[in-house]
């Protein structure tokens, strides 16, 4: 164990601020490409360094928590538009049709056509509250990575491993 | 109105910086301001809002000790805090002139459910969202 793990080391906020610049951008266009290069310029940290920063401050890789956005913000589309399955795994950042709707499923636990069937079905309860803090609450908690909620899932079975969509 | 909430607080990591951005930046005045050696009472109100004042509070020490202090400096600038609202008659028209004065929008202006919103953060992480009720087209 090193002195870094044994001794928690105290947060400069001045840094954790940066990051917090990084996590916003995402959060402002997670359709965007987010390469490690780019979080790091914003936050003025280098690319070596940025993830484990990253990670550190907020619980989740940097490419995991997109992730996370890309799903709630394509959760929200199915439930709030007519817009089809296809365009809006475009418009969320994936490239392929097939990617999507695979890491969907992963994420949720239902197909994006089963999902869009049972939000719209759902009673808006929550129609005094800002429309961004909901989508907040509802943001799927992704403690692991996609690949491995995968593997845990089909174990035993022959399935072929998928790179988390970064 | 005698009866009400009169002062609710934030904590920022530095108060001249957040009193440079909410008077500054964001048009706020000054209530009180007030020191007593290290420790300053430092509150603004938004213009014509008279009841409500927002305490800019720094999380020191003896208020907390040395380690809370630390920790809640990283909470918020960590974006962790609860969320903060601030009510407009022209979302977009405010968003572009506190932008001009150099205030980090986090959203731009978006029109949902008949209201429009935006986003943006204070220099130690607080956010608040901008919120024109009612008015889209």
């Amino acid at each position: 164990m090193n002195a870094a793990m044994s001794h928690p080391i105290r947060k400069d906020p001045l840094m954790l601020r940066r990051l917090l610049r990084a996590k916003d951008r995402m959060d402002g266009a997670p359709d965007e490409q987010w390469p490690i290069s780019r979080l790091g310029r914003i936050s003025g940290i280098s690319e070596a360094h940025f993830a484990r920063a990253f990670r550190e401050a907020f619980g989740i890789p940097p490419h995991r928590y997109l992730l996370t956005r890309r799903v709630e913000r394509a959760k929200a589309l199915l439930r709030d538009t007519d817009h089809s399955i296809t365009e809006i795994a475009f418009a969320v950042g994936w490239n392929s049709l097939g990617t999507f709707t695979r890491t969907f499923r992963d994420v949720t636990g239902q197909s994006p056509s089963q999902l869009r069937q049972s939000q719209q079905a759902l009673v808006h309860a929550f129609e005094h509250v800002p429309h961004c803090f909901v989508s907040a609450a509802h943001r799927p908690d992704l403690k692991i990575a996609v690949s491995e909620k995968r593997r845990i899932e089909t174990r035993g079975t022959n399935a072929t491993e998928a790179k988390e969509v970064s | 109105m005698t009866e009400g909430v009169q002062v609710a607080g934030l904590y920022v990591r530095d108060q001249d910086e957040a009193l440079e951005f909410y008077v500054g930046k964001l048009g706020f005045e000054v209530h009180t301001d007030a020191r007593n050696g290290d420790y300053r009472w430092l509150t603004v109100q938004y213009p014509g809002q008279s009841g409500f004042q927002l305490g800019l509070f720094k999380p020191q020490v003896p208020i907390v000790d040395e380690a809370t202090s630390q920790t809640l400096n990283e909470v918020v600038a960590k974006g962790a805090m609860p969320p903060l609202v601030l009510v407009v008659e022209d979302c977009r028209k405010t968003y572009e002139q506190m932008r001009a004065r150099g205030v980090e929008f986090t959203q731009e202006p978006t029109e949902r459910y008949g209201n429009i919103d935006a986003g943006f953060r204070d220099p130690s992480g607080n956010g608040w969202k901008m919120l024109q009720a009612g008015h889209a087209t």
